[in-house]
């Protein structure tokens, strides 16, 4: 599945974003910036990175930017928000006696090319209200509807929502 | 400040407790799943959120186990979910069209 | 260690969440509804041991809910992976 799509040339700069993370990582789990973690840190992050930086393709997709920071927050704001309404829409749904549902599936499509950007896609789907990504395939995704409104154009509607977060998404990621 | 962590772990838990009773009450796989994901994951980061607030020196750590459940869960069940699609379970009351195995 | 009521009440929902749970694992008339449950519980686990790293007062459970989350999410993609593998 993973081999169908189309996956950017890894670069330096690619390597080196890897070298951040895997650094980053290892001062969040170790919890402390001692001289020594550090150094063990540098040695450790530099190694795998070396070794298998590039075969590690999920990151392929950023893109960098000085402003993509500002854009992953307010794409992480914008998703809690998300996730908070999802869950107290659940719980209404949950808690009431009749159990309102009404379940429908939803092919959509998506522009976005790397991997990471339709995996954080298909995550962003799956926690906002009411929808749930079943398969990602190639461009294609299947949408799971827990309550779509009688009446609605349930198409229009699925795409709707993976546009707003595809645009945020598509700031700093192909 | 030790209250608001009681009370965000209260508020997790409760969420916690809603998806499971979902995980029960919903009527098919798709579904329960939908209740199953939401709940759990927000229910986990508002307990680590909590947790955070009762010690605060332990922020790196919550942070990563916070991001790694964000990041995992869906996935998860989105492989439940395609896993179950592929076995050939189908939504019960099923609206709207989608197309027949392709 | 003393909980308070407010901890008191978390650990009471908690405890109803892996209660019921465990009655959709058992009752779960497929296998992928078992799994979800199971998925579930592995989750709840994980909230549950950062739960005991601040009642102890010891961080060392925060890496074992780190560990458990990490084999837990293994473990479902294994399963899923082995039931599509079934269809075929």
């Amino acid at each position: 599945m993973e081999d169908s799509l189309d996956t950017p040339p890894v670069s330096l700069s690619h390597h080196v974003f890897v070298f951040g993370i895997l650094l980053l990582l290892w001062v969040l789990l170790t919890g402390s910036l001692d001289v020594q973690e550090l150094v063990a840190g540098t040695v450790v992050s530099l190694a795998v990175t070396l070794l298998f930086g590039s075969r590690f393709t999920i990151l392929t997709g950023f893109r960098f930017s000085w402003l993509a920071p500002i854009y992953v927050l307010t794409y992480l704001g914008n998703f809690f928000i998300a996730l908070l309404r999802a869950n107290l829409d659940l719980a209404g749904r949950v808690l009431s006696p009749s159990l309102p549902i009404n379940p429908a599936l939803v092919e959509i499509r998506t522009s976005l090319k790397s991997p990471l950007g339709r995996l954080l896609l298909a995550n962003t789907i799956t926690l906002t209200p009411g929808t749930l990504t079943i398969d990602v395939e190639d461009d294609r995704l299947l949408v799971h509807w827990v309550y779509y409104p009688p009446g609605t154009d349930l198409q229009q509607a699925t795409e709707q929502i993976s546009a707003s977060f595809e645009r945020r998404l598509s700031r700093f990621l192909i | 400040m030790s209250i608001i962590g009681d009370i965000l772990l209260v508020i997790g838990c409760a969420f916690i407790a809603l998806g499971s009773l979902g995980l029960v009450r919903m009527p098919d796989v798709y579904n329960r799943l939908q209740a199953g994901t939401k709940a759990a994951t927000l229910g986990t980061i508002a307990v680590l959120l909590g947790i955070g607030f009762h010690h605060p020196d332990w922020w790196a750590k919550l942070l990563v186990i916070a991001g790694f459940v964000l990041f995992t869960n869906p996935v998860g069940s989105s492989t439940i979910a395609r896993a179950a699609y592929k076995v050939g379970i189908r939504p019960r009351p099923l609206a709207g069209k989608y197309e027949a195995d392709s | 260690m003393t909980l308070s009521v407010l901890q008191m009440i978390a650990l009471a929902l908690l405890v109803l969440g892996i209660g019921l749970s465990c009655l959709r694992l058992l009752l779960g008339p497929t296998t992928p509804d078992r799994v979800v449950a199971a998925d579930t519980l592995a989750v709840i686990t994980t909230a549950g041991l950062a739960g005991l790293a601040s009642v102890f007062d010891n961080p060392i459970y925060l890496d074992v809910a780190l560990v458990y989350g990490t084999l837990a999410f293994a473990g479902t993609v294994a399963i899923a992976r082995a039931l599509e593998g079934d269809s075929k």
